[in-house]
């Protein structure tokens, strides 16, 4: 029978515990019970601030949710533990359910610790720890929003507190600003984010907060929060040196406190200053419990607030459950501030405490950036660092901790791009990923002794990167270097005709002025060979985007799939399905009668698509000209269903009839629709446009969605559905409808020129260099200087488009594509048979076809 | 041999589907004008579909690919040089019948079916 293990406590380290223990068991010696307080599934709550930009709670869901399916694994949320029975090992939830355990887990974290500050249980005074905490300040705000006095168009701001300047107080103050209220942060001591920077850093960082609207006093002791007298609710801050500060919110950000009280009851021991006492193995007194995360203080040195040592003794505990021998490393205290626009990071020994060791400072107070590594006397060996402004080296610094530098370790704080920074070749024992505890040697292992061949592969096999990603630049440099030194080439080819990637064939078509096939496989193709299923189609494409003709026009022809080859959507029987286009789901009645005719009169099966618009199934080949002249006489045109390309943009109503509606959506659906009407690209493209924020139009599933605002519209990207759903995120904000144009125009025409064969707009997005913000850069700030290049482009495919179906109705030599047979054009494939379910017809099945029961 | 259509109506690298009395073939014509004839079944999803696939090479030997799920095939001799993953539908063997065929004053003739065998180049 299969042992229990009870974990109590439903966050990250949790999560991980019970991912690595049913990745490792493979016996199944293990059944798992969850025991969580939050209603949440386990989440990611380092991420938590972007719950303000997503505001959606399940993008932060952490891991698979298959987990949680499992059936070796049962996770009870809401269900606190109120007791732990040693004797009889036993817990006790709060709906008073007991809960067998043959081994305990105690994983219960740390609670927001608030100080005894008077009026700190005011109301519109919050912390900053779960989903619930973030959820309450938001509902906060946007309630004293509405309610603030406004006069002449003029609306007095939230205004916003937060008391402590660390980690999670400057998050705080971010999630502030992005709810569109001031924050002023209060910092007790000298500077900002002190545990973790130097007093240089803590200088660099306010300046760029200021720069950014966020107000930040130091060495500013709060005495006491006050309450407005006329709402009761809170209202000024007394600070400790005789000032005064209003505030309509304030949040307490001054540290977390260990959840022992558990423990204590159970009379485990704990620390002098909290936290569950265990040794190296998370064992605590008890044989048969133990702890992880942030209750947990290892050989009582102190809890650590920080998930990534959290992770790093699940793994532990897991290792030993399953009899192994692993021990508790010790902390790795890295930390990287997650807030948009600031890079702050810092690791090792920031404030140079180590005997004799130097500090090497490169300040640039104009730019905002400091940056500063902590070296050995004789400056070989990496002790720490602190990076402010930008963090870009601690990626590749932060493995190098301990280890010996290559050349002089000042340059290496140069700026990017300046050519002098030397190239790092990391030890094996050098920890990359530290939320997933990967080493530079497990990397490289991933290539040399796994087989992986790309970044996605060494994802998969060693899990580097997949927490908080911001190690993955690193990760793909020691994938490709692995790779290049493997002999193994790092083959982007195609297949086996082109040995370059689609990007680069792309840029070389292009520069190179191709317009055929023949011309493109003879001077970039490798002999022998014609070209192939794989290769074909892709350049296809690249001559379809560059804007080559009818995609049928001569040779081209021969390069399409079946589906562009005939303009319409091949079926599991052989026959087709036809799409025409209803641009953002807008259609008059005489259209609608149009398509029922026409599905009438040839038969067809006919479904509502998910898009908004109308399938018609079951056309054989050599109808598809009769269908389309009908549809075009009635001024209905290509939906290009069958094409990697621009499907639809799907809309809400919008405010031409929506209560709600705070822009004409349909409206702007169609143009978008219109304008990207045929652009073939590297895979589907879908768009939604939103009236109001109510998303009706499901616009954050898609490659580009757009949110209307009260004051424009919102863009985001990388969605989609699918197989591996993903949200859409937050591209830019209140855009006018050219800006928002012009946006879309380049986003897409970047994705369209750099994006691989088959890949969607969220792989292409994860795996671009620099990822959304290195987009962003090229698309709003033109950092490449291609913007007025890809404007150009988008206004040559919006200027040059022509319905393809008109095209091949007026062309007999296309016509003749559409033949059933080359010696009996019209007669029609015998062997199809349908039957009648729900008033239409379908494919038969193979046994309805041997009784032979058909229509 | 039964004659099918002008070579002049096959486009380059692009199939066909013909009747050979009731049996439904795929016709291909290579850029060297020789043609090739494979069962128009598809075997991994039996449906008659096999000329709407795309021409190309594998190694240098011309194949088809199903439009289906792209299992691609050699031309010459039927064979499925890769089946994808997929296994063929009930009844339905993992090659291609192919045909003899003959190009004659510019008319595609099509003969006996040939085994794989046979039809090895």
């Amino acid at each position: 029978m299969a042992r229990r293990l009870v974990v109590v406590g439903g966050g990250m380290v949790a999560q991980r515990l019970v991912e690595a223990l049913r990745a490792r068991d493979e016996a199944g010696a293990w059944e798992v019970t969850v025991l969580a307080e939050e209603a949440s599934k386990p989440y990611d709550r380092v991420a938590l601030t972007s719950y303000f930009s997503a505001r959606d709670a399940e993008e932060l869901t952490l891991g698979d949710p298959a987990l949680w399916e499992d059936e070796r694994v049962t996770l009870r949320r809401d269900a606190a533990v109120t007791a732990i029975d040693r004797e009889n090992r036993t817990v006790t939830d709060r709906l008073g359910r007991v809960h067998p355990y043959d081994e305990l887990v105690l994983a219960t974290g740390s609670s927001a610790a608030v100080p005894p500050i008077p009026g700190a249980d005011l109301p519109g005074v919050f912390v900053y720890r779960t989903l619930d905490d973030v959820a309450a300040l938001r509902g906060w705000v946007e309630e004293k929003r509405a309610a603030a006095p406004s006069a002449n168009g003029w609306q007095r701001p939230v205004r916003g507190a937060v008391i402590g300047g660390g980690l999670l107080g400057l998050e705080a103050a971010g999630a502030l600003k992005a709810l569109g209220a001031q924050a002023t942060v209060l910092q007790a001591t000298t500077h900002l984010m002190n545990a973790q920077i130097d007093l240089g850093g803590g200088e660099a960082l306010k300046r760029i907060l200021q720069g950014m609207g966020i107000a930040v006093r130091c060495e500013s002791l709060t005495s006491r929060i006050r309450s407005s007298r006329r709402t009761g609710h809170v209202g000024s801050i007394d600070l400790g040196e005789g000032g005064r500060l209003d505030a309509d919110v304030v949040v307490i950000a001054t540290g977390v406190r260990p959840r022992d009280e558990l423990a204590r009851a159970a009379g485990l021991p704990v620390g002098e200053r909290g936290g569950v006492i265990v040794d190296v193995a998370c064992h605590t007194g008890d044989p048969h419990v133990w702890a992880v995360g942030e209750v947990a203080n290892v050989e009582g040195n102190g809890c650590v607030g920080l998930v990534a040592p959290g992770y790093a003794m699940a793994e532990v505990v897991v290792d030993r459950l399953l009899g192994g021998e692993a021990t508790y490393p010790g902390a790795d205290t890295a930390t990287k501030l997650k807030l948009q626009g600031v890079d702050v990071a810092s690791f090792g020994d920031p404030f140079a405490s180590t005997p004799d060791s130097m500090e090497l400072v490169y300040a640039d107070p104009v730019a905002g950036v400091y940056k500063k590594l902590v070296v050995s006397d004789d400056t070989r060996t990496l002790l720490g660092g602190v990076f402010v402004g930008d963090a870009a080296p601690y990626a590749a610094l932060r493995p190098m901790l301990g280890a010996e530098l290559p050349g002089d370790p000042g340059q290496l704080l140069l700026p990017e791009g300046s050519g002098a920074a030397p190239s790092l070749e990391l030890p094996d024992s050098a920890s990359v990923c530290s939320c997933n505890n990967v080493s530079a040697g497990a990397i490289r292992d991933a290539v040399t002794e796994h087989g992986c061949t790309d970044l996605a592969g060494v994802k998969a096999c060693t899990r580097a990167g997949t927490t908080c990603g911001s190690c993955l630049p690193l990760v793909k440099k020691i994938t490709t270097t692995e790779l290049e030194r493997a002999g193994a080439e790092v083959s982007n080819a195609l297949c086996e005709h082109f040995e370059m990637s689609r990007a680069q064939l792309f840029d070389a078509v292009r520069v190179a002025d191709l317009h055929t096939f023949s011309e493109i496989i003879a001077r970039f193709g490798r002999e022998p060979g014609r070209g192939c299923d794989i290769c074909k189609p892709t350049v296809a494409s690249i001559l379809a985007s560059l804007g080559n003709g009818h995609i049928l026009d001569g040779e081209q022809a021969t390069l399409q799939d079946t589906n562009d080859h005939v303009l319409a959507n091949m079926q599991k029987d052989g026959t087709y399905s036809v799409v025409p286009r209803i641009p953002g789901g807008e259609i008059t009645p005489d259209q609608l009668l149009v398509i029922g005719q026409v599905a009438k009169d040839f038969g067809l099966y006919t479904k509502i698509t998910g898009g908004q618009r109308i399938d018609m199934f079951g056309a054989r080949i050599e109808q598809l000209p009769q269908i389309w002249q009908r549809l075009v006489e009635h001024g209905m045109e290509s939906g290009h269903a069958y094409g990697k390309s621009l499907r639809t943009v799907k809309s809400c109503v919008g405010s031409t009839w929506c209560r709600y509606g705070v822009q004409d959506s349909v409206g702007m659906a169609v143009e978008l629709e219109l304008r990207y009407r045929g652009l073939r690209s590297p895979h589907k493209i879908k768009l939604g446009v939103s009236g109001c924020a109510r998303e009706c139009a499901e616009a954050r599933s898609k490659d580009v969605g757009v949110i209307a605002t009260e004051k424009g519209w919102n863009v985001y990207v990388g969605g989609n559905g699918g197989f591996n759903p993903r949200h859409a995120k937050l591209f830019a904000e209140d855009l006018d409808d050219a800006t928002l144009i012009r946006t879309i125009d380049r986003f897409l025409m970047y994705y369209v020129r750099t994006a691989d064969r088959l890949q969607r707009t969220a792989a292409w997005v994860e795996d671009h260099e620099g990822g959304i913000e290195a987009i962003r850069a090229v698309v709003m700030d033109d950092s490449l200087g291609i913007g007025a290049d890809l404007d150009e482009a988008m206004a040559a495919h919006v200027g040059s488009y022509a319905d393809e179906w008109r095209a091949v109705l007026e062309d007999p030599e296309k016509l003749r594509r559409f033949g059933s047979f080359v010696n009996a054009p019209d007669v029609a494939d015998p062997d199809l048979v349908y039957v009648t379910e729900r008033g239409q017809i379908r494919p038969a099945s193979e046994a309805e076809r041997a009784s032979e029961v058909h229509v | 041999m039964t004659p099918i259509c002008r070579l002049a109506d096959l486009a380059v690298e692009r199939g066909a589907a013909g009747l050979l009395g009731d049996t439904q073939i795929a016709l291909f014509r290579l850029p060297d004008d020789s043609v090739h004839a494979v069962q128009q079944r598809d075997p991994y999803s039996g449906a008659n579909v096999m000329s709407r696939g795309i021409v190309g090479t594998r190694g240098g030997i011309p194949t088809v690919a199903s439009p289906m799920y792209k299992q691609v095939f050699d031309l010459r001799t039927g064979r499925c040089l890769d089946a994808v993953g997929y296994t063929p539908r009930p009844g339905l063997a993992p090659d291609l019948v192919t045909w003899q065929v003959e190009v004659i004053d510019g008319v595609v003739h099509v003969g006996a079916p040939l085994s794989i065998e046979a039809s090895a180049p």
